[in-house]
């Protein structure tokens, strides 16, 4: 019993694939036990929240660990989104989801590893006004092609039907039929997971760690043999991947791509949700995106309470969103999910300390919480 | 030749405008190492001041008093009270940091101004100037807009240059420590420094919404060409944001004259990768290649 429990606990330190699959098939059956008792409302609020939780993530990957900022994702889940509408312009288009989704990936890929070329070579401030630029000059290109990509009316985008070994396999596993609602929220939040897990994996292999050492020290990153151009790109290139997935899930979902749903406000919001959650960690990245999916409606209904007229109540959504970046900036960097790390830790080096001698306690327990708290603040 | 003529003029004018955002950026930049994204949305809140004034039936000159007063004082307060904590942290902080104050501002103004289009008054004439019979696209409007900025940049040259204030304040900028050491009330100077690029701001801001329309959202793409230009400069240039904020102007007229008024901002992001890409520092860096 004891060395079972061991060679469990040793597994589960050392298979750091296994353990992410493991929390994936957790999360699976979450996901289908909430999205079963969930309305059709609920379904689409929940299926907008796994996009903005993949482009979310994306955005805590190059944020986080490479220590790029970028406030174009929004207009890469634009591209994803309008490759996704094109593929699926009408009934009888043919194209199988999966590869609708991976050729939205393919293609924001591409831009990705374009834009990634030009912004390795920038960092901070530059790179965030050249983003941003990429963020306001992508809508225009779906304006100025006005026959292929729709103008401001942008272009619909038709759900193929459900395959019938989907329905069967949904009605075995749940005895109710499936709703295109509920479909749709499958497909997100199955993305998602998917998508999870391979950044997750991908941040604790030796890519990832090079990504770290890039962030934390160019000169000792380029000392140790690492090309920071090729680091920076491929982060960039990652990152744009899953926006170019959550494009195809935003286009999917909201049955549109239109160039009103990638304003600069998209691009901000998932920052928002990134900074929110703490740079870097991808649960973050997932609180980030629920706050952004399910805090309007009850700050707006708050809003409309205390006597404000609809519209004026809509905003107050972006102003706490905005409020609550500015005070993680000044109080918590770390951010949320971030900063209760520290705690923890810290709570956790202190009880370890009490345990042993108190003279080395403090001795060994100041220095490691201190460096924890840099390494949670530095981005 | 006369549309030339006239795309040449608009751009020339709209240049003027991005020159005076392009500059509020570089002072920003020169004394705190930031760049300020809420540069726009702060401009905005104060052409939303001068709206109120006007509303409450004073005259335009008192409401662009105002706004430009409005501008000076938003500048101080969010210096001191919000930027102060992360001057000299990562840089990454700085720019979050101002992209949050974008996102409240915005939302601000919003609710307490409304989030629909209104139209905001011009002290001039907003039909173009009639030159030997013709009508050409340089408004009376225009010949304001002109004026003012090239007014605004010599009293600000006036005051860095001649005045004991603008020593000090270049002092601060180009080193706090030594500065510190030899008296300067380095954070004040810095304050002031904030407070003038917000005026600077709130008057490109007034410009381009004299004869036209202002919205929560108006200023949004004019940060992004007010930045394309700074860079085009140098950053670390006031020359160079004028000269940069001129060329783009004209290259962007002539964008939107000639191909599409859509693709303006995508132009605006060629011209800025070009210029990363070939000449990191801007057209007139002065330094050495300095590392973007």
């Amino acid at each position: 019993m004891a060395t079972a429990l061991r060679r469990g606990r040793t597994w589960w330190a050392g298979s750091v694939l296994g353990r992410h699959l493991l929390v994936a098939l957790l999360g699976l059956v979450v996901v289908v036990v909430v999205l079963e008792s969930a309305s059709d409302f609920r379904n689409l609020q929940l299926a907008s929240m796994a996009y903005l939780g993949i482009a979310a993530g994306g955005l805590t990957v190059l944020t986080g660990l490479n220590g790029q900022i970028s406030l174009g994702h929004g207009a890469l889940m634009a591209i994803g989104a309008y490759t996704t509408a094109l593929l699926l312009d009408d009934r009888d288009a043919g194209t199988p989801l999966p590869l609708v989704v991976l050729a939205a990936v393919a293609v924001t890929l591409l831009v990705g590893a374009v834009v990634g070329a030009a912004a390795a070579r920038l960092h901070g401030p530059y790179l965030a006004g050249a983003t941003l630029a990429l963020a306001v000059a992508v809508p225009g290109i779906a304006l100025y092609f006005k026959e292929q990509l729709g103008g401001e009316q942008g272009l619909r985008v038709v759900l193929p039907d459900i395959p019938t070994w989907v329905l069967d396999l949904a009605f075995f596993v749940t005895g109710q039929d499936l709703t295109r609602s509920r479909y749709v929220a499958c497909l997100a939040w199955l993305t998602l997971i998917v998508t999870f897990v391979l950044l997750a994996n991908l941040s604790r292999t030796r890519v990832g760690r090079r990504w770290r050492a890039v962030r934390d020290d160019e000169v000792a990153a380029e000392l140790a043999g690492i090309r920071l151009g090729r680091a920076r790109v491929s982060a960039f290139v990652v990152s744009a991947a899953a926006a170019g997935a959550a494009g195809a899930m935003m286009a999917i979902t909201v049955r549109l791509a239109a160039p009103s749903g990638f304003t600069i406000t998209l691009s901000l919001t998932l920052l928002t949700a990134v900074v929110l959650g703490g740079l870097g960690s991808l649960g973050g990245a997932l609180l980030g995106a629920a706050l952004l999916t399910f805090l309007p409606q009850v700050v707006t209904d708050l809003g409309v309470d205390a006597g404000l007229s609809d519209i004026q109540a809509a905003e107050l959504a972006p102003l706490v969103y905005g409020l609550v970046m500015v005070v993680v900036v000044l109080v918590a960097p770390a951010g949320l999910v971030g900063t209760a790390r520290t705690a923890l830790l810290r709570r956790r080096l202190q009880r370890a300390g009490t345990g042993t001698s108190t003279s080395t306690s403090t001795d060994t327990a100041a220095p490691t919480s201190t460096s924890t708290t840099s390494k949670g603040t530095t981005t | 030749m006369q549309q030339l003529l006239n795309t040449a003029l608009g751009g020339l004018t709209l240049g003027m405008v991005y020159a005076a955002f392009a500059l509020a950026l570089v002072l920003i930049w020169r004394s705190t190492r930031i760049v300020n994204f809420a540069q726009a949305p702060m401009a905005m809140v104060t052409t939303f001041v001068a709206l109120v004034v006007v509303d409450a039936g004073h005259s335009y000159w008192l409401a662009f008093a105002a706004a430009l007063v409005s501008g000076l004082l938003l500048g101080a307060v969010v210096e001191r009270l919000v930027v102060r904590p992360v001057e000299g942290g990562p840089e990454i902080n700085a720019v979050i940091l101002t992209l949050g104050l974008f996102i409240v501002l915005h939302a601000l103004a919003a609710v307490v101004f409304g989030n629909r289009y209104r139209s905001f008054p011009a002290p001039f004439g907003v039909r173009g100037l009639e030159v030997g019979g013709t009508t050409i696209a340089l408004t009376g409007f225009g010949v304001f807009t002109v004026l003012a900025v090239l007014v605004t940049m010599g009293l600000l040259l006036a005051l860095f240059r001649y005045t004991d204030v603008g020593l000090r304040m270049r002092a601060s900028a180009f080193n706090p420590e030594v500065a510190r050491l030899l008296g300067v009330r380095v954070g004040r100077m810095l304050t002031l420094g904030w407070a003038l690029a917000s005026l600077v701001g709130s008057l490109a801001g007034l410009l381009i919404a004299g004869g036209s329309l202002v919205h929560p959202a108006y200023m949004d793409s004019v940060v992004v060409y007010g930045f394309v230009a700074a860079v085009l400069g140098g950053l670390d240039s006031p020359i160079g944001a004028v000269v940069g904020g001129l060329l783009l102007g004209v290259a962007l007229s002539f964008v939107s004259g000639y191909v599409g008024s859509q693709l303006v901002a995508l132009a605006a992001l060629v011209i800025l990768m070009l210029v990363l890409t070939l000449r990191p520092g801007g057209l007139f860096a002065q330094a050495a290649a300095r590392r973007v």
